[in-house]
């Protein structure tokens, strides 16, 4: 009798058991989810590069550290309007506008040229980008490393100078772009610049120019962020002109296949040189440029 | 006395049921595919992984988003920061049921349905979708073609790019499993 209540108990104990076994069909799916994991070794760190550091591959006026996709081509359309404190007249510098043409292409996923013109100073610009060091999820890469090289060629006639010869008009340029994507919405770049000029305005003016940026954007919805720069160049560089910092800042608006920046900056020119050692505004005195640019990928 | 407790005995090995035979890929394909009068865009993950549970009619497949291929570099870059969100969202998956017992051992074209929940961008939903299971020297083919709406999964498109984008995007998976 006993025996039989405690087989009966034993065989009712498996029969709740193997209910309870079918009825966690759903968590058993689950088990087999993770079961995969372990298969795949997804438990295994994996340095996955960081992307999109920056929306495009300016910052504001100085480059950031993106660079295009392998064989895509990219156009650019810069222009900076006239300053805003020329007043009505002038439709606050809107009816005074330079424009920089430019054409960039990826040659690696890490490596791109670029091609343009500016009118101001009828300035022809040619430089590379390249990615030596990429930032990694897993921090193990805490910055991304590239390096910036380039030249200007002035095509401005000079009438009355026999001096002046071709090589006056070159102009060389070296920056490195160090940048750490903080958050998804925060990233912040470093810019050394390193700039050779040919020819100076005067004998104190030095030829070799030192100066930094640095720069940043602030993401505030999918598509749409707020940047800024600053460049600083020590004094006692440029000297028979007054030059100031430079202080950009404006927004990045992103769609499809555009990126428009809106920029207010102190420093009209588009070029390395000219915005870095060239600056000869200040925001005090309303001598605030507004412009774009404006790139489209192919 | 005794065949009671032999029976009972037969019934607790029984209740556990035979050994699991289980079917596993990491090398499946997951496409995609938007078409507007605008814009085709496909993208391909080559990285899909998918385990079946014969015993138990059960199927599981997941895939890393990163892993999806676009033949435009900027389009992957879009699909990973603007849609998928894939730092927030690093998997899609699928999880459920098919509708017929198939034998492993046993060459044989199964026709079936399969039911069970869809994980995108962080969004479950149930989904019940036909699909082709094919049984052909121990090694487990499946197949199956489905539509998606962006809009169930949340997946936000903007106005500006909406003649870009189809609402409903076409998935198809195929997968070959070898036994574990």
């Amino acid at each position: 009798m006993n025996i039989k209540k405690l087989t009966f108990a034993f065989a009712a104990l498996l029969g709740i058991a193997n209910a309870a076994y079918a009825q966690t069909d759903s968590t058993a799916q689950d088990k087999m989810l993770s079961e995969i994991d372990q298969l795949n070794g997804t438990t295994a760190p994996q340095s996955k590069r960081v992307y999109a550091t920056f929306k495009g591959t300016y910052v504001q006026n100085f480059q950031s550290v993106e660079n295009l996709g392998k064989g895509v081509f990219q156009t650019m359309f810069m222009h900076r309007f006239g300053k805003v404190n020329q007043g009505a007249y002038e439709f606050f510098g809107l009816d005074n506008a330079t424009t920089r043409i430019g054409f960039d292409y990826g040659i690696t996923n890490d490596w791109m040229v670029s091609i343009g013109r500016s009118s101001f100073g009828k300035m022809f610009d040619l430089a590379t980008k390249y990615k030596i060091l990429a930032q990694t999820e897993d921090d193990r890469m805490p910055i991304t490393l590239s390096v910036y090289p380039g030249l200007t060629f002035s095509t401005l006639k000079q009438p009355g100078k026999d001096w002046y010869k071709d090589v006056h008009r070159l102009t060389y340029f070296a920056q490195a772009l160090i940048a750490r994507k903080f958050s998804d919405n925060l990233s912040i770049q470093l810019m050394p610049t390193f700039i050779h000029f040919n020819l100076v305005g005067g004998p104190t003016d030095k030829n070799d120019v030192f100066a930094v940026g640095i720069g940043g954007r602030y993401k505030l919805t999918k598509r749409l962020s707020i940047n800024a720069e600053y460049s600083y160049m020590p004094p006692k560089q440029v000297v028979t002109t007054k030059v100031y910092n430079g202080l950009s800042v404006g927004f990045d608006l992103e769609t499809g296949g555009h990126v428009f920046q809106f920029i207010f900056s102190n420093s009209r020119s588009m070029s390395v040189p000219g915005y870095v050692a060239g600056t000869t505004d200040t925001w005090g005195d309303g001598g605030i440029y507004f412009g774009f640019n404006l790139s489209r990928v192919f | 006395m005794k065949k009671i407790i032999a029976a009972a005995v037969l019934l607790s090995t029984c209740s556990y049921g035979a050994f699991a035979q289980k079917y596993f890929t990491n090398k499946g394909v997951t496409t995609f595919f938007s078409s507007t009068p605008v814009e085709d865009i496909k993208a391909t993950n080559k990285q899909t992984s998918a385990l079946i549970n014969t015993n138990e009619n059960s199927l599981v497949c997941v895939m890393e988003n990163t892993k999806f291929v676009f033949p435009k570099s900027l389009m992957q870059e879009h699909f990973n920061e603007n849609y998928m969100e894939s730092d927030k969202y690093p998997k899609s998956s699928f999880t459920g049921t098919y509708n017929k017992k198939i034998d492993p051992n046993v060459d044989g074209d199964y026709n079936v349905t399969v039911s069970g929940k869809l994980s995108i961008h962080g969004t479950l939903k149930d989904v019940s979708v036909p699909a082709t299971i094919k049984v052909k020297n121990g090694q487990i083919t499946g197949h199956a073609v489905f539509k998606v709406k962006t809009k169930d999964y949340n997946i936000k498109i903007p106005t500006i790019v909406v003649s870009k984008i189809a609402e409903e995007i076409q998935v198809t998976i195929d997968f070959t499993a070898t036994k574990m």
